[in-house]
């Protein structure tokens, strides 16, 4: 029956959660644009959503209430940070943060 | 007529100018001004220390006293087993400097009155002078080394002080700086000696030190030799020796009287004291005494040269004093501090005299030149000439004080500096008695220019015809009263002060001998110098009473009358004679004169040895070390924290994609280090 | 379900179709200029990984994603950029050379520790759990197997979420707000 173990999708899941969560954190690293930002940041979540619930299969069912949690802190946190996004675009017509080098010396 | 004798207020003599200064202090601050305070108050607390000092003697005299008496007034400087008391000592050797101190220092505060009535700064003179005698006196009465040391860089203070009273000429204020700084490898000396005294007794006050010094100290052994040879570095500071006496001569720009009391009479005189004090430590130490006397004997010399020569009329009183400094030296160097002390107290009423009469000659063309806007050279000889007409009494008790410097029977210089020159001979027993030979041959060619430089004084000063100018010879008068009385009454003590002290020998010559023979000076010390006497004694010998060329002691004395008269009416013929020309008519002198009125070129020799490599090293350590090496490792470590701080600012671009670059590095290292 | 994800090859098909599509829409995400392009994008990943809850056997999660995070959080996304107009006249806000490589780089390897770390946990994820999970599924349902723990065990935290949510609402009407 299992003939290929190492296919397991469980296990590969894994696998493709560290590769999403690494799009993301390229994606960090070279946009500018404060919302596409968000949207990585986004991403990121949903790679480490996909580990636990990978996981939760192997070990208990809390993986997935632990998924639950970090969408509500990810809709907290795209409503906050969305909100401030509005502001500094008030503020300076831009979302593109090399404009915004606050905490330069 | 034995009674205990009890001092008479003692701390007053050295109270009384302190208060005078604090008072003229505060003059010079509110009033400077007013004149009433100052002349009333500067003369007068010295006028009443003398006093008391006098009622001290009074009470002294009568009395046997063979220990001084010490008065401790409080404890000042208790450190560890060490304790030193402010307390003063009084015995015949320190009265007799305080009496001479208050006394002559009265004179000349008297005379001040006159000759500073005119300047400015008046009250600050008079405290700067009150000053002086007090740290004068405190010097002499100090009952142990550092409070001694206190008077001695007191009155250098004060020395500085009154040389540069006009500082607004930066050449005054040079020749202060000079001999403050001149001064201060002396008192190296002096505090290099009293570390080395305190190392080895444990102790600094004269009484213990000077008891226990023989048990401590082998004969001739190295300690104290070296601790008496610092000493005298000191005294060759204070008192103007070769190598350090290059000082007073420039000392002379300050005002005359200053020069007087503290570059003639009293201060430079304080090398000589001191080495009297400690003559039971010196005459421990033969090779510090040989270096004391040959010192004094080729100063007296050196500086007689170089007298010769000069035209400044201060100029020759000061190499003239330096050079008599010196026979004072020979004759503590020879172990004869009677006869060193004795020319001191003598040389203070001539000297004194010398320069006070040339005050009123400098005040005389001063005011001359003055009335006729003239910038001519008030001290220079060759602008004088034929002022006996002008200034009678001066002239006479500067002729005077010349015989007595000169050595002339019967002035007191004749007795006390044919005194130093017999002891001289008279000492030259023991291993090194060929030493002595040649110090009395150089003290009495020194004697002989001595003679001469000072009758070239007078004759150019006031003999032949008057060179100062047609418009300025009518003001040309005689100085005033409170001038003039106390130049009488140091002429008075110029001529008689000799005969405190005639010796046994003099007396049994025919036509000197009327004087009452006394001795009294040598009697009156004898308790404070009877130790010193007996080291000598036990060790090196008595005095012989033959000269080393034969003849005994009146021999030589009448000898050294007759040549230094003749010397001075030969000169005094040969000179009258020869024409001056004023100062702006006259050429440079040429030849060995020339290496003569260049002070043998003493001056630049220490400049090019001494001044400039310190200038060297200084500018070294100033520009290599202080400004390159260690300003910048100040700058460099400055200039890198700015250079990190630059570098890490670089980082702090503001962009949010560099500190989310630094925040990916970061968790990668943690990762990296939890995984593999 | 157990068969269904282990035994049914269509299902690893299936995965590897939505584990294609996830990893393509994630590069579209980061790599679109358009910031509405890449939300769109973003989209498709939530999508695929929705379905990928499914073959995990996670179906609350799975119905969760696509009303929550698809459904709401990237339509507010979307709200914000129509609202702010950045969907056209847009400047390229995205980095060039040496960036690139570096960000690469540094996710590539950020991606291969986790990967080894996920590897390391192979001797527990061979316990076979999963099997006892389908069960507890089946007996208590989807919603159910995850609502037990919820509000049992993870009670306090549930009701933590609540009052982070409303302090992150009056956040954002407050930040937003142009006047207070």
């Amino acid at each position: 029956m299992n003939t290929l173990p190492q296919l397991d999708p469980a296990r590969l899941s894994l696998g493709l959660a560290a590769l999403l969560f690494a799009i993301g954190v390229a994606g960090v690293l070279f946009r500018r644009n404060a919302i596409v930002l968000f949207m990585c940041i986004e991403l990121m979540l949903n790679a480490v959503n996909l580990a636990f619930v990978a996981l939760s299969r192997s070990i208990d069912i809390s993986g997935q209430v632990f998924v639950f949690f970090v969408m509500t802190v990810a809709a907290a946190e795209a409503a906050v940070g969305l909100a401030l996004v509005i502001a500094i675009f008030r503020h300076a017509e831009t979302v593109d943060m090399k404009h915004f080098t606050l905490l330069r010396w | 007529m034995e009674h205990q004798f009890e001092p008479t207020l003692l701390w007053a003599i050295a109270l009384l100018p302190l208060l005078g200064f604090i008072g003229n202090g505060i003059t010079a601050f509110i009033a400077p001004g007013r004149k009433v305070i100052p002349t009333l108050l500067g003369p007068g607390v010295v006028g009443l220390a003398f006093v008391i000092a006098g009622l001290n003697f009074l009470g002294l005299r009568g009395a046997e006293l063979h220990e001084p008496i010490v008065q401790s007034y409080w404890q000042w400087m208790p450190v560890g087993s060490l304790s030193i008391d402010a307390a003063f000592q009084l015995d015949q050797l320190s009265l007799l400097m305080a009496l001479v101190v208050t006394g002559v220092g009265f004179l000349i505060h008297v005379f001040s009155v006159g000759y500073m009535h005119d300047d400015a700064g008046y009250a600050r003179y008079f405290s700067y002078l009150n000053l002086f005698v007090f740290f004068m006196v405190v010097l002499v009465l100090g009952a142990s080394y550092p409070v001694m040391f206190v008077g001695w860089e007191g009155v250098g203070l004060c020395s500085y002080l009154l040389i540069g009273f006009w500082f607004r000429d930066r050449e005054k204020a040079d020749a202060g700086k000079k001999a403050f700084i001149v001064n201060r490898i002396g008192d190296f000396g002096f505090l290099v000696a009293m570390l080395l005294l305190f190392s080895n007794l444990g102790a600094l006050d004269f009484a213990t030190v000077f008891a226990a010094a023989p048990a401590a100290f082998p004969y001739g052994g190295a300690v104290v030799t070296a601790l008496t040879l610092f000493l005298f570095l000191g005294a060759t500071g204070k008192s103007a020796q070769i190598p350090l006496y290059i000082w007073l001569p420039d000392a002379m720009a300050g005002p005359t009287p200053v020069s007087a009391l503290i570059h003639a009479a009293t201060m430079v005189t304080a090398g000589v004291y001191m080495v009297a004090r400690s003559s039971v430590l010196f005459a421990l130490a033969p090779v510090s005494m040989i270096v004391v006397a040959g010192v004094g004997a080729f100063t007296a010399l050196f500086a007689a040269t170089i007298g010769l020569i000069q035209y400044d009329i201060k100029k020759v009183l000061a190499y003239s004093t330096v050079s008599q400094l010196g026979y004072m030296l020979i004759g503590v160097g020879t172990g004869a501090y009677a006869a060193g002390i004795f020319h001191l107290m003598t040389h203070a009423f001539f000297k004194a005299l010398l320069f006070l009469g040339s005050g009123a000659v400098i005040h005389a063309m001063h005011h001359a030149y003055h009335a006729t806007h003239s910038h001519e050279d008030a001290q220079d000889m060759r602008n004088m000439g034929g002022l006996r007409h002008y200034l009678p009494k001066t002239w006479i008790f500067m002729w005077i004080a010349t015989l007595a410097i000169a050595g002339v029977w019967p002035f007191a210089g004749f007795f006390s500096k044919d005194e130093i020159i017999w002891q001289a001979a008279a000492r030259a027993v023991g291993p090194f008695a060929n030493w002595f030979r040649v110090y009395w041959l150089l003290a009495l060619a020194a004697a002989m220019l001595t003679a001469f430089y000072m009758t070239r004084l007078m004759i150019m000063t006031f003999h032949g015809t008057n060179r100062t100018g047609e418009q300025e010879r009518r003001h040309l008068h005689e100085a005033p009263a409170v001038m003039w009385v106390p130049l009488a009454v140091l002429a008075g003590l110029s001529v008689v002060g000799g005969w405190l002290n005639v010796p046994q020998a003099i007396k049994e010559l025919p036509v000197l001998g009327w004087i009452p023979s006394t001795e009294w000076v040598h009697e009156w010390l004898h308790p404070q110098l009877v130790a010193a006497d007996e080291i000598i004694a036990t060790h090196v010998g008595e005095a012989t009473h033959q000269a080393p060329l034969g003849g005994g002691e009146a021999f030589w004395a009448l000898l050294s009358f007759a040549l230094a008269t003749a010397v001075i009416l030969a000169s005094a013929a040969w000179l009258r004679r020869r024409r001056v020309l004023p100062a702006r008519d006259s050429a440079e002198p040429r030849g060995f004169a020339s290496v003569l009125y260049h002070k043998w070129y003493v001056d630049e020799i220490y400049d090019l040895i001494v001044v400039r490599p310190v200038l060297a090293v200084s500018r070294f350590c100033w520009r290599i070390i202080d400004q390159g090496l260690i300003d910048g490792v100040v700058n460099g470590a400055g200039f890198s924290a700015r250079a990190f701080g630059w570098v890490g600012a670089q980082l702090q671009t503001g962009q949010l994609n560099t500190y989310a670059f630094a925040a990916v590095l970061g968790v990668l290292l943690l990762l990296g280090f939890v995984i593999f | 379900m157990n068969d269904l994800v282990t035994n049914f090859p269509l299902a690893q098909l299936l995965w590897w179709l939505f584990a294609a599509l996830a990893v393509g829409g994630a590069l579209g995400t980061i790599t679109r200029r358009n910031p509405v392009a890449s939300l769109l994008f973003l989209v498709l990943t939530f999508f695929s990984l929705a379905a990928i809850y499914v073959l995990l056997g996670a179906h609350f999660i799975a119905a969760v994603q696509v009303i929550v995070y698809a459904g709401a959080i990237l339509v507010l996304f979307l709200f914000v950029i129509m609202l702010l107009n950045l969907g056209h006249d847009y400047a390229s806000d995205l980095r060039g050379g040496l960036w690139i490589v570096a960000a690469f780089g540094a996710a590539g390897l950020i991606g291969f520790a986790i990967w080894r770390a996920f590897r390391t946990t192979n001797a527990v994820l061979e316990t076979g759990a999963g099997v006892h999970l389908d069960a507890q599924v089946d007996t208590l349902n989807a919603v159910g197997a995850i609502a037990q723990p919820l509000f049992q065990r993870f009670l306090v935290p549930f009701e933590l979420t609540s009052i982070l949510l409303l302090i992150a609402i009056i956040g954002a009407v407050l930040l937003a707000k142009r006047r207070v």
